[in-house]
């Protein structure tokens, strides 16, 4: 089997074809535990894990800390609301008294694009990023891929539409970086407003005029969040006339190929991006990615942890 | 103390001189200039062979953050700096804590660069009062304490109305307005150049858009009044076309750029590079050929660092919180000096963007050699190769994109007033 050599898994971008596709092949083993009527290997026994989540997130803290214990790490949830964070204290000043405690490894979800970066240089423990800014989201990206290799047993050659606010995506940006690297095709579709320029130039990228054109032969389509709070009033009308446009329905879907997969990072806005007959249809593979993101959360904190599998 | 520079190239462009020669200095004045000229008795003689000898360079864009913000730099380790870049003038930008927005304030910097500084410090006041934005400071007390200009750099006066009464107000007193040229709601939060590479780190972007709108207005302002503008820190390709295009009108607009912006890109902020981020950002590669074409022609006036000082506690932090800005004064010479090389400017175009027209601009009667004016002179090490070191810089703050790096060229001496203030 092949070796990992990052300490840190910050960003797909910073990835091999390699070093991804042993990350979701390793998932793939772990998937097996998951399933265990006793849940739970020693690998990572003696380990500890701080999920350090400077935004808000139900699923992926709560996959990362089930991940770290299906390992046996021990791991300890820290959120702002309560942690020195609302004391004007630094990250860097946080982050350093965290590794005063020895962890092994730091999960750790930031809104500054970047932080994580900032704070491999500052400590000596493996950072796992579970959502940066604008940036990556790298767990996610690997989940996506699992799930439509689950479906397609392949990732080279898939025509993947992503439909949303590219802009403000990182798990846009984690996908768009792993599915490139396997072969896969992205096909982009949002309003000119929530496009970024030169996303083009990301990998195998195309940037669609509309939804219906990115939608088009389709073997995966994956939904964005919308949020009102974000978008705002500058870069959409509302979200009426954003779901007129943007919004998967069972006639659009039509476009894509036969059974297509539809998928969406959660959490969903009904009615806005999908329509409900969408989000829990025949075709939605959403409960199978948050399924999935268990064990590829599992992988990654094995991979940094250098461990072996028993 | 009187001093003999002896057999170095003596270019001056005030006096279109360009020849190996020796100048004379005495009681702060430049007394002679001449092939072999003998040395009086008392002087001290500064051998200049295979060095420039320039009318001191000017910096007409330097945070000083004296008042206030002594703890990123104060007016000596600023003048210090400044001398060792080469400079033997600088202004200094109102944006300390209290504002240069009355004579207390700009009395103090002149006190005390006078009492305590290595080089002569021309502050600039404010256009608003406290840069408030709302209404205009007393710019006729501002300009008889001492002010050169006045500007709200940091930030532009979004007031459409106020900045074209602010330039009709000045032009009256007398004083330049200097525009810090940008439209907020454009930049939002953005943090760094809009582009492919905003989009591959995932950071919000700031459209080149803002800083072309604004300049668009203050020269259509400055056209409509009839009155003069300096429009500081040009980084856009557009925005030098406009500013060219606003020449050719008759418009007396007058405009600066910074190294940085001639020298890096975007790319630049790969890696999160706190010191890669200042206001206007870096921009792309396209900008950079605009720039220098900017420089060539003659659009852009005038070279000035807009050095910002800040603490590390202040740069090093996620990117969005980094503070913007670096420092310039130690690294402007060596980096300008590479238009030279690269067949941009001539040595003489280079002085006169650093020294002359900054000069001219600001009304300052420095920049030249002739017998008989303040002796501000700048020798040059064209050939010197040193690497940027923190423990090296003269300024308090060391956020530099430069640091580590190997530059060629920079100020062999620094004469400011006849007096040796600064030798390599």
């Amino acid at each position: 089997m092949a070796e990992f050599k990052h300490k840190h898994i910050i960003a797909l971008r910073d990835l091999s074809k390699e070093d991804i596709e042993l990350l979701i092949s390793t998932a793939e083993s772990m998937r097996e535990i998951n399933s265990r009527d006793i849940k739970k290997v020693p690998t990572l026994r003696g380990k500890t894990i701080i999920n350090l989540f400077y935004e808000a997130s139900t699923r992926t803290r709560t996959s990362f800390e089930i991940a770290g214990k299906r390992l046996s790490a021990d791991t300890v949830n820290i959120t702002p609301s309560s942690s020195s964070a609302t004391k004007g204290e630094t990250l860097a000043d946080t982050a350093l008294n965290l590794l005063a405690m020895k962890p092994d490894i730091i999960v750790m979800r930031h809104a500054v694009s970047g932080s994580h970066y900032f704070l491999a240089n500052k400590i000596n423990c493996s950072i796992i990023n579970a959502g940066d800014g604008a940036h990556e989201h790298p767990s996610q990206g690997l989940l996506d891929m699992l799930t439509m290799k689950d479906r397609f047993g392949r990732l080279d050659g898939l025509k993947v539409a992503i439909v949303g606010d590219i802009t403000h995506s990182r798990v846009a940006r984690s996908n768009i970086q792993g599915l490139t690297k396997l072969g896969s095709k992205v096909f982009l579709a949002g309003p000119p407003t929530m496009v970024p320029p030169g996303v083009e130039r990301l990998g195998d990228v195309t940037v669609c005029g509309t939804m219906n054109e990115a939608l088009q032969d389709a073997d995966v389509v994956m939904m964005l969040r919308i949020q009102q709070e974000r978008q705002g009033k500058t870069l959409m009308p509302n979200a009426r006339e954003y779901s007129r446009y943007f919004g998967l329905n069972p006639n659009n879907i039509k476009l894509a190929k036969p059974n297509a997969m539809v998928m969406h990072p959660g959490p969903i806005n009904r009615g806005v991006e999908m329509s409900s007959s969408m989000v829990d249809g025949d075709q939605s593979w959403i409960l199978k990615q948050v399924e999935n993101g268990v064990a590829v959360r599992m992988a990654m904190l094995y991979h940094v942890c250098g461990g072996e599998l028993e | 103390m009187n001093l003999l520079i002896k057999n170095g190239r003596v270019i001056d462009p005030s006096q279109k001189i360009d020849g190996v020669m020796d100048v004379l200095v005495e009681d702060g004045l430049i007394k002679e200039l001449g092939a072999g000229l003998a040395a009086p008795t008392g002087v001290e003689t500064i051998d200049a062979a295979g060095k420039y000898v320039v009318p001191g360079l000017i910096d007409m864009h330097v945070h000083l953050r004296d008042p206030g913000l002594e703890y990123k730099e104060d007016i000596i380790s600023g003048t210090k700096a400044a001398v060792a870049g080469g400079f033997t003038s600088i202004c200094c930008m109102p944006n300390t804590k209290p504002v240069i927005d009355n004579k207390t304030v700009a009395s103090y910097i002149i006190n005390k660069a006078k009492a305590e500084g290595f080089c002569n410090v021309f502050p600039v006041g404010s256009i608003t009062y406290g840069l408030s934005g709302d209404r205009m400071s007393e710019m006729g007390e501002l300009k008889e304490s001492g002010c050169v200009a006045v500007s709200d750099d940091g930030k532009p006066v979004g007031n459409s109305e106020l900045m074209m009464r602010s330039l009709q107000y000045a032009a009256g007193i007398g004083i330049m307005v200097i525009s810090h040229a940008e439209e907020l709601e454009l930049v939002g939060e953005g943090v760094m150049n809009e582009g492919f590479t905003s989009t591959e780190l995932g950071l919000k972007g700031i459209p080149r858009v803002a800083e072309d709108i604004a300049t668009a207005r203050e020269t259509l302002l400055a056209e409509y009044t009839g009155t003069p503008i300096h429009i500081a820190h040009v980084s856009t390709q557009a925005s030098v076309r406009i500013i060219r295009e606003a020449k050719a009108r008759g418009v007396k607009v007058t405009c600066e750029t910074a190294p940085h912006y001639f020298t890096l890109t975007d790319d630049a902020v790969r890696g999160y590079n706190t010191n890669a981020k200042m206001n206007p950002p870096l921009r792309e590669s396209a900008d950079v050929a605009a720039i220098k074409e900017g420089l060539k022609d003659g659009t852009i006036d005038a070279i000035a660092t807009d050095h910002a000082p800040h603490h590390s506690d202040e740069k090093d932090v996620e990117f969005n919180l980094a503070m913007n800005g670096i420092i310039g004064l130690e690294t402007s010479l060596p980096l300008s000096l590479g238009l030279v090389d690269e067949g941009v400017l001539t040595l003489n175009e280079l002085i006169e963007k650093m020294s002359c027209n900054p000069s001219k601009i600001l009304n300052l009667k420095r920049a030249t050699l002739k017998a008989g004016s303040v002796a501000d002179i700048t020798l040059i090490d064209p050939t010197i190769e040193w690497v940027v070191e923190t423990d090296k810089l003269a300024s308090k703050s060391k956020n530099s994109p430069w640091l580590g790096q190997k530059l060629k060229g920079g100020a062999a001496a620094t004469v400011v007033g006849g007096k040796l203030a600064y030798k390599r």
